[in-house]
């Protein structure tokens, strides 16, 4: 205790206080807070009724009450399951901010709740339907071909390994390295906010899954150490400028240090 | 020389080391020549280091370079790749270049480990130039009789750029392919011969298939032999001329104030040639660069989202993307003329260089200087200048950004659209936003000088007299903090002498003179002036009160004094 008190007044003691209430902070909110919950995925008859009723709650607000859109949102009629799954499992609808596109954020609605959604939508008009774990599994696809497709068809927007990118008046498209394999496979099957449809037609379900294949092929790292975010030159050349000259400098204060 | 030969046998060296370099003199007579470099003294400043970090890359760029060069084929002709390299490629149809970029990353024992630290040490080659071009600016280092060196010193920056853009290109991929392709349209955009010129680059239709041979003899042979001849060019005469020294007491025009090279700066520089190659090599060993299997082989119809060149071709990316096209092409007499293209990609680039190599001549005219200088301004001391320089880092930093348009819009949630627009603007008002505000900050630090060498620094100590008059008692500078203030000159516009002469006669070149003189007004008709001995007399005497705590620390600026003396 002693000891302790005899440091109080160091240089350092508010930085260790800090990182100490800090530390303690995060501490006791991951024991309190609340767990996620699980919800098991057995579907009922009943789903549509459930899911008319969630959307009569979160959606039609923007959607109209039958969900034949308004001049806010488009109409649902005939945009499948496949696409109420995306938007509402990747947290993008319900919406909760006007914006250049919907953003991405922790899903409002559970897996059953999600399910009941898009069967209520499904039930509206025929759609595109959820792909199943076997359609998405990127194990089975060619990563190699996965490449030329993607370098054809995604790379223009999406960057050439999925970092993503810019579009016009703020709206971008989203790096794909923790978008799941349903949800990759059901973007390119709705073709979701600015992104153009590519139906099996355009790009065939096999095809789809070798884009996945390449896609997870990304999430290795770099054969070459850090990845610096696979952004291309201009992360490269802030981190030569920052870390390579950066430290050459300061060296080079050093060497000159003993100066007259 | 002949006596050293016939010196005698009690004379003779008696170790290896003395053996060997009595045989070398006896032979070449190089005794002479080391004995004058040992001795040669540099002044020290780490600042004058950022030229050898640019050296030193260099020599890291030969030494991978060359270690590449054994396993890449240059070659366009078309192959299915099955190898090492990583699963997404394997099959594709791809250029020999591409594929052998490939084996000698995956296949080759520290192939890859050597791509990166030669591009690594490309970028950083770069990055050096430009920053001890800076220091080299602001301290005003390239005037007489520098200006020559300073001219070899802007062609090497402009060879650096032509070796990096050779060599991005060479593994034949989209990122580099898609430059190769804006290259080909600014080539095209050039009036009349511009198409001609396309062809004859390109061996035909762009991308045809001699580009890439084409791109490496500049790459590795060209483009590095043109470098390094000026490398020693640039050195050759930075001996001759000998380095130039921060103002400072005893330091003039006419010595150099320093070590010798013989011990201290050859450890010096050997040292700082081991950190340089280490970092180069630590980066390379950890940050991946250029990954060119993540864009895939050349193929004219994709282009990535973050499509960029190196950063130092930023600033054309930037000046591209910058100028609207829309209304910017036009047709005359059946020639199109692509203004769209030719200012962002000719014109602009054309101009920054145009000031890079003129500046060191403007500024003497209008200064009206043909002295020689040795010893360094401090920016602040040259406003215009330093203000100028800012200007133009200002101009080129907004291009570079633009060229990163993209990226600030995704990270930091922008519009990409009113982001450039806010350069397109800022491309015109920032320079001179800069000019002004660092040319503002350049005379407040001056008068801030003359105010401290008149009045001294504050001791925050109040004395209170015994009339009840409270005063703080200045602590006058000491002669090394005075010599820095006040020993500058503060250049004034050039005179010039009348339109007419005595006999009312018009005079001849007078209109060409007012023009100079108005530039040199803008130059220097703010400035402030040193203080005068006559000034700093004055400000002494006039109050008594100051001469008590004048006398009190003037025995210590006498001893401060002497000790700078004996450490030099």
């Amino acid at each position: 205790m002693k000891a302790l008190a005899a440091r109080r007044h160091h240089r350092a003691a508010p930085v260790v206080l800090m990182l100490l209430a800090l530390l303690l902070t995060g501490g006791v909110y991951a024991v309190l807070a609340p767990s996620s919950a699980t919800a098991d995925t057995a579907s009922t008859a009943n789903d549509v009724e459930e899911g008319e009723r969630l959307f009569q709650a979160n959606c039609a607000t923007c959607h109209g009450p039958n969900a034949e859109g308004t001049s806010e949102a488009p109409s649902l009629v005939g945009v499948g399951a496949a696409s109420v799954d995306f938007q509402v499992s990747t947290g993008r609808m319900p919406m909760q901010m006007n914006g250049p596109q919907a953003a991405p954020k922790p899903p409002q609605m559970d897996e059953e709740q999600t399910a009941q959604l898009a069967a209520y939508v499904a039930s509206l008009g025929a759609g595109p339907a959820i792909p199943t774990d076997e359609q998405v599994d990127g194990a089975e696809g060619d990563p190699s071909n996965g490449a030329l497709l993607f370098r054809t068809n995604c790379a223009m927007c999406h960057n050439a390994v999925g970092a993503g990118g810019a579009l016009s008046e703020g709206k971008w498209a989203p790096p794909l390295y923790d978008v799941s394999e349903r949800n990759i496979y059901q973007a390119m099957l709705t073709g979701p906010q600015s992104m153009p449809v590519f139906n099996d037609a355009n790009i065939t379900p096999d095809e789809k899954r070798d884009i996945i294949a390449y896609l997870i092929e990304q999430r290795d790292g770099s054969a070459g150490g850090l990845s610096l975010g696979s952004l291309g030159p201009v992360s490269e050349g802030v981190w030569a400028w920052v870390v390579g000259l950066g430290l050459m400098i300061g060296a080079a204060v050093w060497i000159g240090a003993k100066s007259s | 020389m002949s006596t050293e030969t016939t010196a005698s046998s009690n004379d003779a060296p008696k170790t290896a080391a003395g053996k060997t370099a009595d045989y070398l003199d006896q032979r070449t007579s190089v005794g002479g020549a080391v004995k004058e470099f040992a001795r040669k003294v540099f002044p020290d400043h780490w600042s004058f280091m950022l030229g050898e970090i640019a050296l030193f890359s260099f020599v890291v760029l030969l030494l991978t370079g060359v270690f590449l060069t054994m396993f890449f084929d240059p070659s366009m002709a078309l192959e299915e790749y099955h190898g090492a390299g990583p699963e997404t490629m394997q099959g594709q149809l791809m250029s020999v270049a591409f594929a052998s970029t490939l084996d000698l990353s995956f296949e080759v024992r520290g192939g890859l480990l050597m791509r990166q630290i030669h591009h690594w040490a490309a970028l950083i080659f770069m990055a050096a130039i430009v920053v001890h071009m800076m220091r080299v600016f602001f301290t005003g280092a390239f005037r007489k009789p520098r200006e020559i060196n300073w001219l070899v010193g802007t062609v090497l920056l402009i060879l650096g750029l032509a070796a990096g853009f050779s060599g991005y290109s060479l593994p034949d991929d989209v990122l580099s392919g898609n430059g190769l392709r804006i290259t080909d349209g600014v080539i095209k955009s050039i009036p009349v011969i511009g198409s001609y010129m396309s062809y004859f680059v390109f061996g035909g239709e762009f991308p045809g298939e001699h580009i890439i041979p084409r791109l490496f003899t500049v790459h590795i042979l060209l483009v590095p032999a043109l470098i390094l001849a000026l490398i020693g060019v640039h050195l050759f005469l930075m001996v001759l001329h000998k380095h130039t020294q921060f103002p400072g007491g005893g330091r003039t025009d006419k010595n150099v104030v320093g070590y010798p090279l013989f011990p201290v700066y050859i450890a010096k520089m050997g040292g700082n040639f081991f950190i340089v190659f280490g970092i180069l090599a630590l980066m390379g060993a950890t940050m991946s660069i250029n990954n060119v299997w993540n864009y895939g082989p050349y193929d004219p119809s994709p282009v990535g989202a973050g499509a960029q060149p190196d950063w130092y071709m930023l600033f054309l990316e930037g000046s591209l993307r910058l100028m609207p096209g829309a209304g910017t092409e036009w047709v005359l007499f059946g020639y199109t003329l692509s203004l769209n293209v030719l200012i962002p990609a000719v014109v602009i680039p054309g101009l920054l260089f145009t000031f890079l190599f003129a500046y060191p001549f403007v500024e003497a005219k209008v200064t009206g200087d043909k002295r020689e200088h040795h010893v360094l301004d401090r920016p602040r001391n040259v406003p215009v200048r330093t203000g100028l320089g800012v200007a133009f880092l200002t101009a080129f930093i907004i291009l570079a950004l633009a060229g990163s348009n993209d990226l600030i819009a995704t990270h930091f949630g922008m519009s990409l659209n009113q982001i450039t627009w806010a350069f397109r603007i800022l491309f015109f008002a920032g320079p001179v936003i800069a000019f002004w505000i660092t040319k503002r900050i350049c005379l407040g630090l001056q008068r801030k000088d003359r105010e401290l060498v008149l009045h001294g620094h504050e001791t925050g100590r109040i004395v209170r007299f015994a009339n009840g008059e409270y005063i703080e008692v200045h602590r006058p500078l000491d002669e090394q903090e005075r010599w820095l203030r006040v020993n500058y000159t503060a250049h004034k516009p050039l005179e010039i002498e009348p339109a007419t002469d005595a006999r009312g006669v018009k005079r001849p070149g007078y209109k060409a003179e007012k023009r100079w003189q108005r530039l040199s007004r803008f130059f220097y008709e703010d400035r402030v002036e040193p203080v005068t001995p006559a000034e700093l007399a004055a400000a002494h005497s006039h109050g008594e009160h100051d001469e008590i705590a004048a006398a009190q620390t003037s025995p210590e600026v006498t001893s401060g004094a002497t000790n700078v003396e004996q450490e030099r």
